[in-house]
């Protein structure tokens, strides 16, 4: 945008160096205070409001989580200090806040799953990393793989056998909301093609499953899964108590992925589709080269916006008693032995500081995505 | 919205191309449906739950997700309580071993779904045995493991000495169980009003009184008691004097397969019987070449009780050996011996002036 | 089709090799193929079933449900039927989502505006709220309001009294009751007949001002009638109504009003969060309305208020609402997270405890989901039909 990419220069010189932007524009601080805080006397008004309230807001914050929390001692101390924050007690739950019962020896595995994922997550999401195909098929194809032989374990590996019903804390949450993204995107890709289909019953079975899916609460639909379906279909078909909810989250929002994703391939002008068809290109050649590549760049903010609200769902597999990290937090803050007056909040407060920050690093990478493209489309 | 119908301004040649790979992909999908739609008509319905146990090699036990006393997972996922230990009971009499058992917590308003829907293999739950439960919820009640009473819990400042002071009461319940229809009952015929406030999770219910959110809490008073042990101000609360019902707590199997609600009924009969006959964890191997006739049926010694239940002949000894007598299980747990301090009281043998009572082994 | 059809050769051939027999064909065996699965899940289900004693019927709508629900909207006891406990269920579960939905657009269009204001501030307060809110799980909000609110609140016997017999303690709100003797009808009637009114003149007034371009003052002759007539009736008739105050007696207030804490804690929780999602459609909403229209509304002299309100939020509608109605659902469907802070929704009632007692699970949960189903589609339909009376009339 640096004025040279546009036209090669008319004359061999050098472009002049830019000058300076003139003093008077910059304003001072004092005409940028008139001008955004004190326009006209209704919005001094409002100003002073907004500032009192935030102010007011960030002190309460402030001192009950850092100026008059407990930050070191024991049970005693949280006891005695009706104030602020007791951290001592974050400390000490801490392991179990992120295993759940997951045994204390085979806990590396946990925290080596992690550690690759987190890895193979930061090539796949820093624009600049070499090979991020490859970062790519590691992720979506062998990484499952490699989790799940850690996780659960393969006894001829020496790994002894750990069972679901252990697993807990935020190893549970991060493992619903990867596996959900995993599949999710895929299944609502699918699912929003379908719904464009010109066979009428494939695109009548999509709106079908699309709107009921969209249309009942994620926890009735978590209750039949892991309370009933033994009754639906035969033993041999009912899968383990932990990846029913895996499958309902994935199908869940498979289905909002659906619409956004169909909101992107409405947005394709026709002429994509007529152009790729004139030239003989095959409908899934066309799909995988032309028309989603568009489409999904265009909805990248409704896709991670999805991605978010999945995560936030994860939650709710707490009525279906797995013990994900929000229920880890809940059985934790009950334990008789920290009964204190401030437990309670300092389990919420660090339970949203956790959720607040994963969404947010989500929701500003796709921002930055977003401003990316846009640059993009201007140059 | 612009939406596009593709089969418009569209060459039939591309149309087919479409079709084939779309086409050949449906295929492979419908395959699989109707392979999976035949299977599940065929299936046989309802399979042998010991057969699904042995297969397994572990017990599905559905149980209370936190009740001190009765069923209380550590911070590292290991089960201990009462009816923690019937279950490990039931583990050591069909797979010989105590240790392989499933515990799937529930709360009590989905602990009958999950058992009727095959979610479970068993029920060890603090549930009380009714004839409704019985009839029609498709499940069985295998018999009595604790004799308990609906009780009142209430902050010692409110001057309160009878459940008949407690109109206007609000009262916190735990959702899906008999108190909740207990308390309707009562308090419409000592003409008192209430009203509840109920949490499908137990430990919500304690939380919500020990916060001042009800007056009253109210369940069996041995939840009431393991309650105390959550509360941060227990010293404050008193239980009443009235117990408003029987609730004779008792584990429960599907309805439809006999086999397996002997082998839960017996599990439980077996450990009183030892009770009775003072066969103990410690003695039992001795006690295998005791005189008594009636030690040595219970011990698969002599008879073929093991034999007609399809279980092993040394089923009772596992189970006594592992997880203990009646006795024993009752005072580790919640009696003497425990922090609960909990009387035998109705839970003592019919010897002693209680309920506990085997038939005979023969 | 009709296109296809003409593009094909005439001669049309029943051969596999026509896409269009294949497509059926697909279609057909797709067809099939579900049929076959949702008749063999109808068939493991309803033998199961039977192998288990599990009732198959809904022989259990009209039996004595036996438990206590403490927030109802309609008549309830503890004698009433499983059937009547449904209704309660639906009746607070449509109370809260609908308050819920007021709250939450009220909110959300305030913060949303507010995050466009020229003011520094109030756009970055208004910005950290859309932000932290919509990034925290909802279930999470709720848990913190509902401990929040207990803990913030007295017993009742040290209960916060306000003006006018209200009281509010950790058992809820309590405000006094409204009892209405003989007359009390006529009140209504004339607030009935001042709505009527204030309709009429809203449109006599509108057809004046298109005629003389004169503006009536609509709000205030509203007012006036809306308020005026209904109070010299009341008076007239010698004020038919009195107040039942709520008397502490023994636990707890007696007569009046009560709003429970549950109730409370669930309402803003859903509002709160539903509102930074609506934050975010109005700001994007009123974004894409292009920047001339404001221009050219300050050239004709509006107001900033009168261009926001006659100007830019019309047109912003447009766009507003498609998103704004699934905002809508997901709070209604998000109300069923009741069930963890035990307030009586639809689904704490009759897919907890009358599923628990009957153990009529699969039909339970087909009426739960179909209710939820059906409250979709019919606010789907309602704001399809608003939407349509926005839509660009294309000339």
């Amino acid at each position: 945008m640096s004025g040279q990419s546009l036209h090669p220069p008319l004359v061999g010189a050098p472009l002049l160096p830019p000058m300076a932007p003139p003093s008077g524009i910059r304003p001072s601080p004092a005409t940028w205070i008139r001008k955004n805080l004190f326009s006209t006397p209704f919005s001094g008004v409002l100003t002073i409001c907004f500032t009192v309230l935030a102010a007011w807001l960030l002190h309460q914050f402030v001192s009950f989580a850092v100026l008059d929390a407990v930050w070191a001692g024991g049970q005693e101390q949280c006891r005695a200090n009706p104030e602020g924050a007791c951290w001592p007690f974050i400390v000490e739950k801490f392991d179990y806040l992120r295993y759940g019962a997951y045994p204390v020896s085979e806990r590396w595995r946990v925290d080596l799953t992690l550690a690759i994922g987190a890895v193979l997550i930061a090539w796949l999401l820093w624009k600049r990393a070499p090979r991020r195909n490859v970062a790519a098929l590691l992720f979506f194809v062998a990484y499952p793989v490699v989790a799940f032989v850690l996780l659960r374990g393969v006894a001829s590996l020496d790994l002894p056998v750990i069972d679901t019903v252990l697993w807990g804390g935020l190893l549970i949450t991060l493992l619903m909301s990867i596996v959900g993204i995993v599949f999710s995107l895929p299944l609502g890709v699918l699912l929003a093609l379908g719904r464009r289909s010109e066979l009428p019953f494939v695109r009548a079975v999509c709106v079908i499953f699309i709107e009921v899916v969209r249309g009942v609460p994620f926890i009735t639909v978590l209750f039949m899964a892991n309370f009933m379906m033994p009754l639906f279909v035969p033993d041999y078909l009912t899968p383990d108590r932990l990846l029913r909810p895996l499958i309902a989250i994935a199908l869940f929002s498979s289905a909002y992925m659906a619409e956004v994703v169909r909101a992107g391939l409405q947005a394709i002008p026709k002429g994509q589709y007529e152009a790729a068809k004139a030239l003989g290109v095959s409908y899934f050649t066309m799909m995988r080269l032309i028309i989603l590549p568009q489409a999904l760049t265009i909805v990248i903010p409704g896709i991670v916006s999805t991605f978010i609200g999945l995560f936030k769902d994860t939650t709710l597999v707490a009525i279906v008693g797995i013990a994900d990290f929000l229920r880890a937090v809940e059985t934790a803050r009950v334990d008789p032995n920290w009964a204190g007056p401030t437990i309670s909040s300092t389990g919420y407060l660090f339970a949203g500081l956790v959720y607040w920050i994963f969404c947010f690093g989500m929701s500003r990478y796709s921002q930055s995505m977003e401003r990316a493209l846009a640059r993009g489309h201007k140059s | 919205m612009t939406r596009m119908n593709l089969t418009n301004n569209e060459a039939c040649a591309t149309l087919v191309l479409h079709k084939k790979i779309r086409g050949t992909k449906m295929q492979a999908i419908l395959k699989g449906l109707v392979g999976a739609a035949v299977g599940l008509v065929v299936s046989n319905a309802s399979a042998a739950t010991i057969e699904n146990v042995r297969k397994n090699g572990v017990l599905t036990c559905g149980t209370n997700s936190a009740t001190a006393g009765f069923s209380l997972p550590d911070n590292e996922g290991k089960w201990t309580g009462f009816v923690v230990d019937y279950c490990r009971a039931v583990a050591a009499a069909v797979l010989g071993d105590a240790q392989k058992v499933r515990f799937i917590p529930l709360t009590p308003k989905d602990r009958f779904t999950a058992l009727q829907s095959g979610e479970i293999d068993i029920l060890a739950h603090n549930a009380t045995w009714t004839s409704s439960r019985d009839t029609s919820l498709g499940i069985l009640f295998a018999g009595t493991y604790f004799y308990d009473g609906q009780g009142f819990m209430v902050r010692k400042a409110e001057n309160v000495g009878s459940a008949k002071d407690l109109d206007g009461a609000s009262i916190c319940v735990t959702q899906g169980t008999t108190t909740e229809l207990n308390l309707a009952d009562y308090f419409r015929s000592h003409s008192m009003t209430f009203s509840t406030v109920g949490f499908a999770d137990e430990e919500a219910v304690v939380k919500a009184y020990d916060e001042g959110r009800c007056d009253v809490l109210s369940a069996d008073t041995s939840t009431l008691n393991a309650s105390r042990q959550r509360m941060a101000k227990a010293d404050d609360s008193i239980v009443l004097p009235e117990l408003i019902s029987k609730e004779p707590l008792g584990p429960a199997v599907r309805q439809g397969d006999d086999h397996w609600l002997n082998v839960a009924k017996w599990t439980l009969l077996v450990m009183v019987a030892a009770e009775e006959l003072g066969v103990t964890q410690q003695n039992v191997d001795e006690m295998k070449s005791s005189d008594n006739p009636n030690i040595r049926r219970l011990l698969g010694a002599e008879g073929s009780l093991g034999k007609d239940l399809g279980l092993g002949d040394t089923w009772s000894v596992d189970v006594i050996k592992q997880v203990g007598n009646y006795g024993e299980v009752f005072d580790r747990n919640i009696g003497k011996a425990s922090p609960l301090k909990m009387e035998r009281g109705l839970n003592a043998l019919w010897s002693e002036g209680g309920l506990q009572y085997a038939p005979p082994i023969r | 089709m009709s296109d296809v059809l003409l593009a094909a050769p005439s001669r049309r051939s029943l051969s596999l090799h026509d896409a269009k027999v294949r497509g059926i064909i697909y279609q057909l065996l797709l067809a099939a193929s579900l049929l076959a699965l949702a008749v063999g899940i109808a068939v493991q289900t309803a033998s199961n079933m039977r192998a288990r004693g599990i009732p198959l019927s809904f022989g259990f709508w009209n039996e004595a449900a036996g438990f206590d629900i403490n927030q109802t909207l309609i008549p309830y006891d503890t004698l009433s039927t499983y059937g009547q406990a449904f209704w309660v269920g639906v009746v607070n579960t449509l109370y809260v989502s609908l308050l819920g939905i007021v709250l939450a657009t009220i909110l959300g269009f305030v913060v949303g505006i507010a995050r466009l204001s020229p003011n520094w501030i109030v756009s970055k307060v208004a910005a950290s709220y859309v932000e932290i809110i919509r990034n925290i799980p909802l279930l999470l909000q709720l848990l913190f309001w509902y401990n929040a609110v207990l803990k913030a609140l007295p017993a009742p016997r040290a209960s916060i009294e306000l003006p006018g017999g209200i009281y509010l303690n950790n058992r809820g709100l309590i405000i006094p009751e409204i009892q209405l003797y003989a007359g009390a009808g006529t009140v209504g009637l004339a607030f009935l007949a001042a709505s009527i009114f204030c309709v009429a003149f809203w449109f006599y007034a509108r057809r004046a001002q298109n005629r003389t371009g004169k503006q009536l003052p609509g709000l205030w002759v509203s007012l006036a009638a809306l308020i005026g007539l209904p109070l010299a009736v009341f008076l007239l008739v010698g004020s038919p109504v009195s107040f039942v105050t709520p008397e502490l007696k023994g636990f707890n207030y007696r007569g009046g009003h009560q709003l429970y804490p549950e109730f409370a804690a669930l309402l803003i929780g859903l509002s709160v969060y539903t509102a930074s999602f609506i934050a975010e459609i109005v700001r994007s909403g009123i974004q894409a309305v292009p920047k001339g229209q404001t221009e050219a509304a300050h050239a004709l002299g509006l107001a900033p208020g009168k261009t926001l309100r006659l100007v830019i939020v019309p047109q912003a509608l447009r766009i507003i609402i498609p998103p704004l109605t699934s905002q809508y659902l997901n709070l209604t469907k998000n109300s069923s997270l009741a069930v963890f802070i035990g307030y009586p929704d639809l689904v704490q009632v009759f897919a907890g405890t009358v599923l628990n007692q009957t153990g009529a699970a699969v039909q339970v949960m087909a009426i739960t989901l179909s209710v939820y189903l059906a409250i979709s589609l019919v606010m789907s339909m309602a704001m399809n039909a608003f939407n349509q009376r926005f839509a660009i009339v294309e000339r």
